[in-house]
């Protein structure tokens, strides 16, 4: 659906993206991710070609973006970041002004707008101007126009900067939502709302494609160890004696040892888990448990791995 | 270059000309305009007690050399700034597309103007006998240059994202077209390039228009000049090299 290849993009000396190269599936939904100056909105500019490339090439369903722009444009829907809007239209001007330009057919317009508004959850402010929308509904109106002409594709940046937690959530099960049919790239740097929408991850740092995979391949090919967190009350030594020695466990530290509390990392042996054993030996020598966990592998521990 | 081509540029110019309406700044620019032509106008009117348009002819390109500058000022400008562009441009229409409908929106706004003038040759023609011909050739000629005037501005203002930029140097560029080719520049111009630049100057074809003698050349200039720098417009835009 959309490929990528060596793309390249220079501001005079400075280079912004230095051969990237990768391909999203039909009905795909990419995070895409990094700090921020990375990279990710560059890509986007290009894809969506309001920039043009230095070097490198972007097809859309096998169209190069450079010389098919007003094609591969219509294939597309995009949300620019910061969410850029004619301030001083009404919301139902303003769709009605993108479905003429959409080249929406003259009498579906209605109709499609109004499944759209619906869809966003704008209908208690369609007849307001832009400029008097909360943060909250303006990235609406920015995905309502994204969606209008029913495009194949998605570009969303950053489509949840600025929002509250549950404008964040609400949004993010639109985009869920929308990704169940359309091929969806979206930037973000929430890390929790990639594994919560996405089903591959690019990762990019300093222009370059530092990780790319499932948000648990991710994890695993950052090599980051997945840590088992113990906090019993006993004698210092003979816990962590006791739980090196058991199968399975490739090293235990000892992170603090505070009123009588031993608290201890515990690091499987690659591919095992040694936690009944560990459950097991703590109740045989009787100590009073106060913790046991296993650490989350989070995306922010390859995420920081990855970009530092 | 099709029906969906024009349709394209046909919905973005309203959507131009329906934010001037929106906006209080076409309403103060209508009224100015009458009220400032009509009083100049009418100061001299019962002086010299003639019954013909062309004093006020001679007072329009000073109008709108203000004017023009005051509606193209913030058409690119106000994009770049609010990052509005960054989604028009994103839109399936060719950079063409885009300053084509930025211009007729502007074009088309002036003509309704210069129509709500047209109270004065019809006051004009009950009072005594008006001659249309050059009145018809001034406003013919007032649109043309209207027309230059707003693609000169237009260009300007999408060089800058500050609009009162924009206004100011746009003002400079018409008053420098207009003036290069008026009889008291070319006085003290070398003898060599006083035919070019009469014939650069936005005035001096403005006034032949504006007697009522409609020469294909002086259309042709007005054209190419039009043209041209919408032109430039459109390889500005194309570039894209701000941040």
């Amino acid at each position: 659906m959309i490929e990528i290849k060596d793309l390249v993009k220079r501001f005079g000396e400075t280079t912004v993206l230095d051969h990237i190269s990768f391909t999203v599936n039909k009905g795909e939904v990419l995070g895409f991710l990094g700090p921020n100056g990375a990279g990710k909105t560059t890509t986007m500019k290009i894809i969506t070609s309001f920039w043009g490339a230095s070097e490198g090439s972007v097809k859309i369903d096998g169209l190069e973006v450079a010389d098919n722009s007003i094609a591969t444009r219509k294939k597309v829907g995009y949300l620019p970041e910061m969410v850029p809007l004619y301030e001083e239209m009404r919301v139902d001007e303003y769709l009605s002004f993108i479905a003429e330009i959409r080249q929406v057919e003259k009498d579906k317009r209605k109709e499609r707008i109004k499944t759209v508004v619906s869809m966003c959850g704008l209908e208690k402010v369609v007849d307001r101007p832009i400029e008097e929308l909360s943060k909250g509904y303006r990235q609406r109106v920015g995905l309502a126009q994204a969606i209008l002409h029913d495009p194949e594709i998605l570009i969303l940046d950053e489509p949840t900067t600025g929002l509250d937690p549950n404008q964040i959530v609400e949004i993010r099960d639109l985009i869920k939502k929308l990704g169940q049919e359309k091929t969806v790239i979206f930037s973000t740097h929430i890390l929790s709302e990639v594994s919560a929408t996405c089903d591959r991850v690019i990762i990019i740092n300093n222009g370059k494609i530092v990780g790319e995979g499932s948000p648990d391949e991710l994890t695993r090919k950052a090599g980051i160890k997945e840590y088992l967190t113990l906090a019993v009350r006993g004698e210092k030594f003979a816990v962590v004696e006791k739980i090196r020695s058991l199968d399975n466990v490739a090293n235990v530290e000892l992170k603090k040892f505070e009123d009588g509390v031993v608290h201890i990392e515990i690091e499987p042996t690659e591919g095992h888990d040694p936690r009944e054993a560990v459950m097991k030996i703590v109740i045989e020598s009787g100590w009073g448990i106060v913790e046991f966990s296993q650490k989350q592998q989070s995306l922010e521990d390859v995420f920081r791995a990855l970009t530092k | 270059m099709n029906k969906e081509y024009f349709s394209t540029i046909y919905a973005l110019a309203k959507k131009e000309l329906s934010s001037y309406f929106n906006s209080p700044i076409a309403y103060i620019f209508i009224g100015a305009f009458l009220i400032v032509g009509n009083w100049l106008f009418f100061n001299s009117f019962f002086l010299v007690g003639q019954v013909s348009m062309r004093d006020y002819f001679a007072i329009l390109p000073w109008l709108f050399l203000f004017l023009s500058p005051a509606i193209t000022m913030r058409l690119w400008a106000e994009e770049k700034k609010s990052g509005t562009i960054e989604f028009l441009l994103t839109l399936p229409i060719t950079d063409w597309q885009a300053v084509l409908a930025k211009f007729f929106s502007a074009l088309i706004f002036v003509a309704v103007v210069l129509l709500l003038s047209f109270s004065l040759p019809i006051t004009l023609a009950n009072i005594g006998s008006l001659e249309w011909g050059p009145v018809i050739g001034g406003y013919i000629g007032g649109l043309l240059l209207a027309g230059a005037y707003l693609a000169l501005g237009l260009f300007i203002s999408a060089m800058t994202k500050n609009q009162i930029i924009a206004f100011i140097l746009a003002l400079a560029a018409c008053f420098g077209f207009f003036v290069v080719g008026a009889d008291f520049v070319l006085v003290s111009a070398p003898q060599f390039a006083a035919p070019v630049m009469k014939f650069l100057g936005l005035g001096s074809h403005f006034y032949n228009v504006a007697k009522g003698v409609i020469d294909t050349k002086d259309l042709f200039y007005y054209i190419s000049f039009i043209f041209f720098f919408l032109w430039l417009n459109a390889r500005v835009i194309s570039q894209r090299n701000w941040q």
